[in-house]
């Protein structure tokens, strides 16, 4: 097996008419953890919801491959299938199916018919993965994320996540919202997937995530394109600094997508 | 004489009514009950569901009795039968009725021990006339409601009959199967379950036809009496296929501390009218009515889920749940009243309609009547297509469209199905959906 790559390519991301993202190039290999940060409104989560095929968004411009095809051709069930995976923001509640139900059928969707998981060797992987994430074994019955808080819903995306074994994870925001022992639980999920066959990119505008995941390249977002990069001591300075410094080093005065 | 329902007449007339009362031994009270009915239905008019046009519903064209063959053993019944009241987790209490004709019918010494009556209507009428007398289209349902009420009780060929004695708990289901065999064949069904104070039963039933061709009429009616404390679970799943126009009202009459519970799977693929209304008399009675329906091709049907509240802190929750298609058409009133007097009642009603199909038609009408002031209630309804989100939210984790609209609408549905106590009638319930909402 080939390690995971993506790569995108001068995005472009409107939605109802408005351009987002303006330009935006990023590449990520197996192995990496890549963490984009920045204030809010510059269109960090549009960028997680357009590369998963979200229907709201609109690519206008620009190329996304991923492992040599096009990722933008594919539906958006194909780009799961293909190995992309999408922690969301504010996942769906569906109601009357189970999460052991939909993580079945998310699991042989990938396979093909009549080499299906078997009931024992789901179950027992979904008992251990749940363990690892400190969850009540009756999540697995519950209905996929009806009336679960906040918190719970983070962990169901990890849960997830963990499930799937995706070459190539977007975390949107998964730290929003979490206390400090959620934080570490659901970073230790992440950690428990890291090998050379799986990349990872953390969107956050906190840096007290990447305390419990270092990550190996550090973007900042603003005005839809990343406008620097570096290492995890970037993320450490604009924690101790906030972003200020960026913007009067580029010139920009407003961040947001809005003014650019 | 004759009746004249719409343009068409129907051929029955006094003499063939009483007559067919007599070579069923029913009692008198019976007889006269038909023939009264039968006069009805010359002067009273049709029901009029709110927003449905059944001017050119066929009421009329069928047969009345078309004879089907009892069997000796319950593995003598066809295959398809068998699969609905199961095999290894068969209840011990059924009846299958074919056509009209009792075909089969099996209920255990343990609660025949007990007092309960569980049997067929026209072996009811005959051994226990005093007790169906006192209940039947006496307590819930009236003869004189309209043409169609009228005619049930004048031409009445089939249902069963259960009756549950004071302070007697049914802890297995008793389980009903009815199936119209024959195409022309009608359904005059009546069921009847009585529960005295402090019992408890769990009743399912299953209508089911296979003629899309051939035309004919059920009219059934269902009349569920519970007792002081009394509880009743009543599941249902109606299969009727395409040739069959249904009239159903199922109503239930519930005193003090009392409790209906209703879980209807309303699957028919014809032309339908249903009626769920429950009365709640007695103080702190409670009515839970549950229902999913999914709408295809070119039927039209028209739902009313209703709880009248009288006793003081009784509690109403309705629930209905429908998945529309292709051109279908459905009405669903949710009616809550509560009626002066009624102080801390309750009544909670949600309506939600899946629209699959731009050329279906969904209506949900929520409507609250209130005349006590010291009440609470409330009411959601909704009609909406699938959710583009929830779609996304699916794919991205690989699950195809179909596979993906399939989870959404089983999940929507799910409410009912799991409600239903016989494994082979969940069964059969998710089998039908899956085969609508696919197809």
């Amino acid at each position: 097996m080939t390690a995971p790559h993506i790569k995108i390519e001068n995005l472009h991301v409107s939605i109802e008419g408005k351009e987002i993202i303006k330009g935006l190039d990023l590449e990520i290999n197996g192995g990496e953890i890549h963490a984009v940060m920045g204030p809010n409104g510059t269109g960090k989560s549009t960028l997680a919801s357009a590369l998963m095929g979200h229907p709201k968004y609109e690519i206008t411009e620009g190329k996304v491959t991923f492992d040599g095809e096009d990722l933008l051709e594919m539906e958006v069930d194909e780009r799961a299938k293909a190995g992309l995976f999408l922690a969301m923001q504010y996942p769906s509640e569906i109601s009357g199916v189970t999460n052991a139900d939909f993580l079945r059928s998310s699991i042989n969707a990938r396979r093909e018919e009549g080499k299906e998981i078997s009931l024992m060797k789901f179950i027992r992987k979904m008992d251990s993965k749940m363990e690892l994430l400190d969850m009540d074994e009756s999540f697995s019955q519950r209905y996929l994320n009806e009336g679960f808080s906040g918190g719970e819903k983070k962990r169901n995306e990890i849960l997830q996540l963990l499930m799937l074994e995706p070459k190539i994870a977007i975390l949107d925001e998964i730290d929003s919202g979490l206390d400090i022992d959620a934080l570490k639980v659901v970073s230790k999920g992440v950690n428990d997937m890291r090998s050379p066959d799986f990349g990872c990119l953390i969107i956050t505008h906190y840096q007290r995530l990447l305390n419990y995941i270092t990550p190996d390249k550090v973007h900042v977002m603003m005005q839809g394109r990343i406008v620097k990069s570096g290492g995890p001591e970037l993320a450490q300075r604009l924690e101790e600094e906030g972003y200020d410094w960026i913007k009067d080093e580029l010139g920009i005065e407003d961040e947001t997508v809005e003014q650019a | 004489m004759s009746v004249e329902t719409n343009e068409t007449k129907i051929a029955f007339d006094q003499s063939y009514v009483s007559d067919f009362s007599k070579q069923r031994n029913e009692p008198e009270w019976l007889t006269e009950l038909r023939l009264r009915g039968l006069e009805l239905a010359e002067s009273l008019p049709m029901p009029k569901p709110e927003k449905t046009k059944i001017d050119n519903w066929n009421f009329t064209q069928f047969q009345h009795v078309v004879e089907a063959s009892q069997v000796e053993k319950v593995d003598d019944l066809p295959e398809y039968i068998l699969n609905l009241i199961g095999t290894e987790d068969r209840t011990d209490n059924f009846i299958v009725q074919r056509n009209s004709t009792p075909a089969f019918k099996q209920v255990s010494q343990e609660l025949k021990d007990k007092g309960v009556i569980f049997t067929d209507i026209a072996t009811a009428v005959q051994e226990h006339s005093d007790l169906v007398k006192k209940y039947f289209m006496n307590q819930a349902v009236k003869i004189d409601e309209h043409r169609l009420t009228a005619l049930h009780a004048a031409l009445l060929n089939g249902g069963v009959f259960v009756y549950v004695p004071k302070n007697v708990e049914v802890d297995v289901p008793l389980q009903s199967v009815f199936v119209q065999e024959d195409g022309e064949a009608s359904l005059f069904n009546h069921v009847l379950v009585v529960a005295e104070d402090n019992s408890s039963v769990t009743y399912v039933e299953n209508y089911l036809s296979h003629s899309d061709d051939q035309a004919s009429v059920a009219n059934i009616v269902a009349e569920v009496y519970a007792g002081p404390n009394a509880r009743v679970q009543f599941g249902a799943v109606d299969n009727f296929a395409k040739g069959i126009t249904t009239y159903v009202n199922r109503r239930g009459h519930v005193e003090r501390d009392g409790k209906i519970e209703w879980a209807l799977g309303q699957m028919n693929d014809g032309n339908t009218i249903s009626d769920n209304t429950t009365n709640l008399v007695g103080d702190g009675s409670y009515a839970d009515t549950k229902t999913v329906s999914v709408g295809r091709g070119e039927q039209k049907q028209n739902f009313v889920i209703r709880v009248n509240q009288w006793g003081k802190e009784s509690d109403a929750q309705l629930l209905a749940h429908a998945v529309m298609k292709d051109s279908a058409s459905s009405i669903f009133n949710g009616i809550a009243k509560i009626e002066h007097g009624a102080t801390k009642a309750n009544s909670e009603q949600t309506e939600r309609v899946l629209m699959l199909s731009d050329k279906a038609r969904g209506d949900a009408n929520p409507i609250l009547l209130i005349d006590e002031d010291d009440v609470t209630a409330g009411h959601a309804a909704s009609v909406g297509r699938m959710d583009p989100i929830q779609m996304f939210y699916l794919m991205s984790r690989g699950i195809s469209k179909q596979e993906a609209e399939r989870l959404v609408i089983h999940g929507f549905l799910a409410p009912v199905v799991k409600e239903l106590p016989i494994e082979g009638v969940k069964k059969m319930l998710v089998e039908v959906i899956e085969g609508k909402v696919t197809k």
